[in-house]
């Protein structure tokens, strides 16, 4: 710890102590919560619907406010969890598991405290684990060329293929098509405009948030619709006392450290974050031995709780270190992140730190108040979160529809990007029906243009010659990692644990 | 021979041709070459990179046994057009269409026909419900768009607010 990271800080929290940045901080936590225990709608969808709504902000209230709402939806999702038995977001389904028994046990109380207090916990620790890693990965970041970045990205995206669910080639060629996807429009270098058809709008590219609210949220409403409706028992009513008891800390203190260091490690991979972090501490604090009287996991063990939550809303943190040191996304809710950061004309990239100091550190010290207000939100004023989940989905997807559809409008005030969005949600309902994941194909979206740059620049250098990929020890590095990573994964021992880990419960 | 995969299958061909749709297009640019990379290079070469990962995938779709053969679920066409034609309504009420001499509607208008055709894709549908959600909806819309965030969007029909 050097002295430098506290004067860092001390500029972070002055920007984030400021009325307005601490108002969209709490905006951008109370959405996320919100949207965090609504089932069916998640980050992704509500970041893209926000954007457009950001262009007016200043940058760092409007990066505040977006960040708020990925890790404010790993909080709000474990209260569905646990008391519908639903998760409300991708990285508490194991959750459900055991915090939804120990509902059923009318211990939903210190369920809910574990989820908050473990989040709390690892959501401080992320925060720090930024504010230290950030620097020397930054440093690292100047030393790249093109071949490296662009291996970086090679990397990068087979990271996010091999720790993503089902099958391994549909999400390689998920994330080709969304680097083609991501090619339409003008080619900087040549000013030709490519596969736009001779329409005006498609020469500036396809629409990121019509891309991504098509997809990811009219793609996953039409699905949640042709499913019959679900009985669910809701233990709403039974909420009370919220303090876990001494033998319960006893047992959640060590999960949530486990959760915590296994989450803010997987966060800084490539293709990690909260989803990938859930599932493995789950998966580990299932393999520990258990202590004599203690109920087995899926029966309500308060570890099977408090690790994954803790590790979701660590890996979340962390998950920012790739975006904010090398400017490469490490899932769809980063990739996010790089479009309201390109809208409000700052380069995602190992530059942000010098060139911007106020918005890098402000956000890092954003995130430590947002948890601050988080525990807040989601344990004394639980009720209130509790109430929602009483709303029927028959009244609340015509609302995500609408908020889709404005949001998607307001992006250009262009009636064009309505239609886009109507191909897209198209597009998302063959993919459900094909079982290909979506993810993948909007990192490839978003990362096609910077590597087409930088393979175009790394050969342009070597004459052609494409040995430069291999011959520049960093960027040789990154592409045997990326070949590593393949490898482990079509080995067959692990490829059947990997079905299994994604199938499981 | 029998697929075996029925996702996988018209998955496989779904990349197979739009890779080779994209490389083939992309023949219209000029390609060049590694030290000087036309506009049609680096499409061509994942256009072929998709259609040989599509092919891949559906011939794994004829050879590897899946436990449920893949079956693709029923198609839900009513939730699909339901949901896309409130959208395309909401585009069309919104903004206008000068081809057919349709007026922008402006967005209250849009909000209510968007709400009430959405709502006809759900399994039950109360008309009542909607209307109630749509005029919850517009007024919602209307403070924290217009007044809150000022954004530019036209509120009443053309032919009101002139």
């Amino acid at each position: 710890m050097d002295f430098h990271l506290f004067q860092n800080l001390a500029t972070g929290f002055g920007v984030a102590v400021s009325w307005v940045n601490l108002l969209y901080c709490l905006i951008g936590c109370i959405l996320g919560t919100l949207i965090g225990v609504l089932p069916g709608i998640g980050p992704v969808a509500t970041i893209a619907m926000l954007l457009p709504a950001t262009y007016a902000l200043p940058p760092v209230s409007a990066l505040i406010m977006l960040a708020g709402i990925y890790y404010g939806a790993q909080y709000g999702g474990s209260t569905t969890a646990i008391l519908v038995n639903l998760p409300g977001e991708s990285s508490s389904v194991v959750t459900c598991i055991d915090g939804y028994q120990m509902a059923r046990q009318g211990r939903a109380g210190p369920a809910l405290a574990a989820a908050g207090l473990g989040s709390f916990f690892a959501g401080c620790v992320g925060t720090i684990i930024l504010a230290a890693f950030a620097p020397p990965l930054t440093e690292l970041a100047f030393k790249f060329g093109p071949a490296e970045y662009f291996s970086l990205m090679v990397l990068g995206l087979i990271g996010a293929v091999v720790l993503a669910s089902g099958s391994l080639l549909k999400a390689i060629a998920m994330v080709v098509l969304g680097l083609l996807l991501g090619l339409v429009g003008t080619d900087v270098n040549s000013g030709v405009a490519r596969f736009s058809f001779d329409i005006p709008e498609l020469t500036d590219g396809i629409g990121f948030i019509a891309i991504s609210m098509g997809v990811f949220g009219y793609g996953e409403i039409i699905g949640n619709l042709s499913q019959p409706d679900t009985e669910r028992e809701i233990f709403t009513n039974k909420v009370k006392g919220l303090w876990p008891t001494g033998d319960d800390f006893r047992k959640m203190i060590p999960a949530v450290l486990r959760g915590t260091a296994l989450g803010s490690s997987l966060g800084i991979l490539p293709g990690g974050g909260a989803l990938l972090s859930s599932f493995a501490s789950y998966a580990l604090e299932k393999k520990l031995k258990m202590a004599p009287g203690e109920l087995p996991f899926g029966k309500g063990n308060i570890r099977g709780v408090a690790g994954p939550e803790s590790a979701n809303n660590a890996g979340a943190q962390t998950s920012f270190i790739p975006l904010l040191t090398l400017g490469i996304p490490p899932n769809p809710v980063m990739a996010l992140m790089v479009g309201a950061m390109t809208i409000h004309n700052i380069q995602p990239g190992p530059q942000v730190m010098t060139s911007n100091p106020e918005l890098f550190w402000g956000l890092i010290a954003s995130m430590w108040l947002g948890n601050l207000m988080l525990i807040v939100l989601n344990l004394p004023l639980i009720g209130m979160w509790i109430k929602l989940l009483k709303v029927p989905y028959r009244l609340l997807f015509p609302a995500i529809v609408l908020f889709c559809a404005i949001g998607v409008y307001t992006t250009n005030n262009n009636t064009f990007d309505v239609w886009m969005v109507a191909i897209f949600g198209f597009v998302g309902y063959v993919f459900l029906q094909f079982r290909v994941e979506p993810a993948p194909l909007l990192l490839g979206f978003i990362l096609g243009p910077m590597m087409e740059e930088n393979l175009r620049r790394a050969l342009l250098l070597s004459r052609g010659s494409w040995s430069v990929l291999v011959t520049r020890p960093i960027s040789l590095g990154l592409l045997i990692g990326a070949l590593a990573l393949l490898a482990i994964v079509l080995l067959p021992s692990v490829s059947a644990k990997r079905e299994e880990a994604f199938v499981e419960d | 021979m029998a697929i075996k995969s029925q996702a996988d299958f018209f998955s496989g061909v779904m990349f197979m041709v739009i890779g080779g749709v994209f490389a083939i297009g992309s023949t219209n640019y000029t390609i060049g070459d590694g030290a000087r990379m036309g506009p049609g290079y680096f499409p061509l070469m994942l256009g072929i990179l998709l259609a040989l990962l599509g092919a891949a995938i559906v011939f794994r779709s004829l050879v590897v046994e899946t436990p449920d053969g893949g079956r693709i679920a029923r198609w839900a066409w009513k939730p699909l057009g339901f949901v896309l034609g409130a959208n395309l309504l909401f585009g069309v009420l919104l903004g206008g269409l000068p081809s057919i001499g349709l007026p922008a509607m402006g967005m209250i208008i849009a909000i209510f026909a968007l709400t009430i055709v959405a709502s006809m894709a759900g399994s039950q549908f109360r008309l009542r419900d909607s209307v109630l959600l749509a005029v919850v909806l517009a007024v919602g819309s209307y403070v924290a768009f217009i007044l809150l965030l000022k954004l530019q969007i036209q509120v009443w029909p053309t032919f009101i607010s002139g």
